[in-house]
């Protein structure tokens, strides 16, 4: 028998079995319906779930691409000031993010699937609960024992069977979002500890940061000291005092003007 | 004919299909015997892509239940074989 005709199989079978269970069919009427309803917003849940992971994954990849820019920054800050090394280690850590992004890109966009696919399946599993609900009371005013058992199993095995379709679904999705958020978890608790982002995290100066802010605040004295030479012998300096830039602008812009007007 | 593809909703196809589509199946049940993963994933996605293009989908409020269902397009061939062998994966 086909792979696809054993599977109807199975999902009817599980359907008599719930059937059997009533004595009066009415009551399994009610209570399917109550079902119905408790695995309805359990799919709304679900929903909600899988959007908030969704949101933390969306969370960490801009935290770390924030750290991967600053690393490209940092790297040509360092060049800039002929610190090769520097800027290699920097790139180096960059390049580790790279990978975790990528990663993490990868688990938004599958998140964002199952976020859609779950919606999905509860519009249609509302839409037949609805649809239930109106037979339900149907069969239920007109109750005669004769037909009652058929259209009652007609009613019954359609929306049973979207029930264990859509139980499966929501089974899957938080299954998946688990191990998700396991892996969120970690990386949240890499970038708390620094172990990731090292050279980056964006309160704490790291060791890239330090030896840059280093060098620059040592090039801040060099560049002080020379304006206040500056002030005390204007013409021996090159380093910029509070009239210089707007000198230098000015001499910058006379020849254009003369080229534009001649 | 009603067909369930599980995670997605019915479709009607018209029964002239069933020959094809039962080829396909036929493919994929030999991969799962054979515990053959990548013509698993194959067979799979060719028999779904199948039913979508054969088949309209069902109204969301209909109650008919499926003559064939299949089982989700990220389904691993673990899934379905335990799906095959009932092991309590559906709820119900």
């Amino acid at each position: 028998m086909s792979l696809m005709k054993r599977m109807s199989l199975i999902f009817k079978s599980k359907a008599s079995n719930a059937l059997d269970r009533a004595e009066d069919p009415r009551q399994t009427l009610d209570y399917s319906y109550q079902r119905q309803v408790e695995l309805l917003s359990k799919v709304r849940r679900g929903v909600a779930d899988v959007a908030t992971s969704r949101k933390r994954v969306e969370l960490q990849v801009n935290q770390l691409v924030q750290q991967e820019n600053k690393l490209t920054e940092q790297a040509q800050k360092a060049l800039s000031m002929n610190r090769e090394d520097l800027a290699r280690e920097a790139l180096t850590r960059k390049s580790a993010l790279s990978g975790q992004i990528t990663d993490l890109r990868a688990q938004q966009a599958q998140l964002q699937g199952e976020e859609e696919k779950l919606t999905l399946a509860s519009q249609r599993l509302q839409a037949k609960v609805e649809s239930f609900r109106t037979r339900k009371e149907t069969i239920k005013a007109s109750y005669t024992a004769a037909e009652a058992q058929t259209r009652i199993n007609e009613a019954f095995s359609g929306i049973s069977e979207e029930m264990g379709d859509v139980g499966l679904a929501v089974q899957r999705a938080e299954d998946k979002t688990a191990t998700m958020q396991a892996r969120a978890g970690a990386i949240d608790e890499l970038i708390a500890s620094g172990a990731l982002d090292d050279a980056s995290s964006i309160n704490r100066g790291d060791d890239i940061s330090r030896e840059l802010e280093a060098m620059s605040s040592q090039s801040d004295v060099e560049s002080e000291l020379a304006a206040l030479k500056a002030t005390s012998a204007p013409a021996s300096i090159e380093a910029p005092d509070s009239t210089t830039p707007a000198e230098l602008t000015a001499e910058e812009n006379e020849p254009h003007h003369q080229e534009g007007q001649s | 004919m009603i067909v369930r593809i599980l995670g997605e909703g019915q479709r009607e196809v018209a029964d002239s299909e069933l020959d094809g589509l039962n080829a396909l199946d036929a493919t994929l049940e030999r991969a799962v015997e054979a515990d053959d993963v990548d013509a698993f994933t194959g067979a799979l996605l060719g028999l779904l892509d199948a039913v979508r293009s054969a088949g309209a989908p069902l109204a969301d409020d209909s109650l008919e239940d499926s003559d064939l269902i299949l089982p989700p397009s990220d389904a691993t061939i673990d899934e379905v074989r335990a799906l095959l062998n009932d092991d309590g994966l559906i709820p119900g």
